[in-house]
């Protein structure tokens, strides 16, 4: 009884903190505090409901068993990470971004295949092509080789499309300016189109981040060796251990926000002269 | 006439590209196994017996499109001839079922995003505690604890349809949300003003100015969301053993070799998909049309 009268509490002043937060002059520390506040609050409810009800662990265990368990487990859980994130989801996402990368660049030379190969690209873009799992893993193994191969395909066309219609992003001003500077081809390229191209790069770049997450981990459902994130988790599922698959879900938290904050701080030291990163300051 | 080929053409070509590389890719990738059993028969093989073996084989590493589309008609044409269109072999039964839950989680989906992002355009407080965590939630790869979810929610008596819808849910409502408060707050200072000045309520601010100008965002998010809807269906139905749906397709298929099935049941949900958005697409068009937005 007291767990669900210290949950009623925790809301309450909770939710009072972030009314009158909010509701101040927004800076930046406010801007920060309010969604941290906002999160704590709703773990502090979890714990509270999860013990005041008594809900079993199998069911929904509460942060704190979560917390132990991550703590106790750290080797398993590194040895995940290095599987399915490091050799996995990385590897694949490098080269999947690469070679949508040049490709389009490719493309974008010439017309033909733009009108050919955009059209469907956005089509594939479209398509649950998570469901190429079980034949990648079919051709290349058990092993991560399998998992990057997935990443490379999710990844692929979000990141060819994106480059695409960025390196369209120039206007016919820009690009006649070049041409009376006498500019060849690489040069055009290089000074004027690629970096009109960041926005829209980054943009695929951050998009991907989280299909190569998604690539990797849902890809060991299919088959794995005996470690990597996916294949724990759908074996602890198995064990009903659920506080194990918590702990995995942590990792993969922890991890998807990492990968898309960096790329995304990446972003704002490349572009920094784009209108959508100026006006923050 | 050239406009439409000009058009087309580029496409024709591509695809045409696509089937022959796929031919040759599933001779290439087939001959180890047909050089196999050549040399255990103790037979030397041509090359046009070579490649007439690569064409047939029972489960091929690739199989060429024809034996693809041979099972995709196996199982969805035949079995309507035969009277048998929702028996559990035809493929219809099984993109019937992925259908129903992406269909039920889209709607929820689309819901939810939409209650959330009127909230968010119109509570401070929301806006800056929901926002951050919206986008955070797509930072996590959510599909990971599609197992999890479906177990749980098996454990406290609810199986079938919802476990999977509430997957598709969860992956369908984060572009609505993105895109409806976007599309939420198009309007601009002056037509915002326009509203005052014709001394107009919250309420009819809303409803004739807001959601109206929001209706472009609401279909392009519509259309991100049911791709990931079905995905999400898709990839609920892996834990549940295998029992039914296109994901369950994929897995037995993946089980016992059966490349020809993982290969069909993979066009089907291609195709499903490209069907869902383009009805989409389809309703975007005139509904824009209808209020003078068509661009």
């Amino acid at each position: 009884m007291s767990w669900l009268i210290a949950g009623i509490v925790v809301w309450l002043v909770g939710w009072g903190l972030n009314v009158w937060l909010a509701n101040l002059p927004k800076t930046r520390l406010t801007r920060l505090v309010v969604p941290v506040l906002f999160g704590v609050t709703l773990i502090a409810i979890w714990e509270c409901v999860v013990q005041g009800f008594n809900i079993n662990p199998v069911l929904l265990p509460p942060p704190s068993m979560i917390a132990v368990r991550f703590a106790s487990s750290t080797s398993i859980l590194w040895q995940d990470f290095v599987q399915t994130v490091i050799k996995g989801a990385l590897s694949g996402y490098i080269i999947g971004c690469g070679a949508a990368f040049l490709i389009a660049v490719v493309i974008d030379r010439f017309p033909f295949l733009q009108r050919g190969l955009l059209p469907i690209g956005n089509f594939v873009a479209a398509l649950p092509v998570i469901g190429m799992a079980p034949i990648l893993v079919m051709w290349f193994g058990f092993d991560w080789q399998s998992k990057a191969a997935v990443v490379v395909i999710m990844v692929f066309f979000p990141m060819l499309v994106n480059t695409v219609q960025g390196l369209q992003a120039t206007d016919h001003m820009q690009r006649d300016l070049m041409r009376t500077y006498a500019a060849s081809y690489p040069q055009t390229l290089l000074k004027l189109r690629l970096p009109a191209a960041m926005p829209f790069i980054f943009n695929g770049l951050k998009i991907s981040t989280t299909l190569a997450l998604i690539g990797a981990i849902v890809a060991e459902f299919f088959g794995s060796p005996i470690k990597g994130m996916g294949f724990r988790i759908s074996t602890e599922v198995g064990r009903l251990a659920l506080d194990m698959v918590w702990a995995e879900i942590v990792v993969a938290a922890i991890v998807g926000s990492a990968f898309y904050g960096g790329v995304a701080l990446l972003e704002k030291a490349v572009t920094f002269w784009h209108p959508s990163q100026r006006g923050q300051e | 006439m050239r406009g439409l080929w000009f058009r087309i053409g580029p496409i024709i070509t591509v695809v045409i590209a696509i089937f022959v590389l796929w031919y040759a890719g599933s001779v290439a990738l087939n001959s180890a196994w047909a050089h196999d059993k050549a040399k255990r028969a103790g037979v030397e093989l041509s090359t046009s017996e070579l490649i007439a073996d690569t064409m047939n084989q029972k489960k091929p590493k690739l199989p060429p499109p024809h034996q693809v589309g041979a099972e995709i008609w196996k199982t969805t044409g035949d079995m309507v001839l035969r009277g048998k269109a929702f028996s559990k072999r035809s493929l219809i039964y099984h993109s019937w079922i992925t259908l129903s839950s992406t269909l039920l989680g889209f709607v929820l989906g689309t819901a939810l995003g939409i209650a959330l992002a009127v909230g968010i355009v119109y509570n401070r407080t929301m806006d800056m505690s929901i926002m951050p965590w919206v986008i955070a939630s797509q930072t996590i790869p959510i599909l990971a604890i599609a197992p999890m979810i479906i177990v749980v929610l098996n454990a406290i008596g609810i199986s079938g349809l919802l476990p999977k819808a509430v997957i598709s849910m969860y992956l369908s409502f984060f572009p609505v949300v993105v895109g409806m408060v976007k599309g939420l707050r198009s309007p601009d200072h002056m037509q915002l003003d326009q509203m005052k000045t014709w001394n107009a309520s919250g309420n009819q601010e809303f409803w004739k100015l807001r959601l109206p100008s929001s209706m472009p965002y609401l279909f392009t998010s519509l259309k991100v969301a049911m791709a990931a809807s079905l995905v999400g269906a898709i990839v609920g139905e892996l834990p549940t053993g295998a029992v039914a749906g296109l994901g369950a397709r994929l897995l037995g298929g993946s089980y016992y070799g059966q490349t020809i099935q993982i290969w069909s049941a993979l066009l089907t949900a291609a195709a499903l998909a490209a069907a869902l958005v383009g009805i989409i697409g389809v309703i975007q068009k005139h509904v824009l049309k209808r209020m003078g937005m068509a661009q």
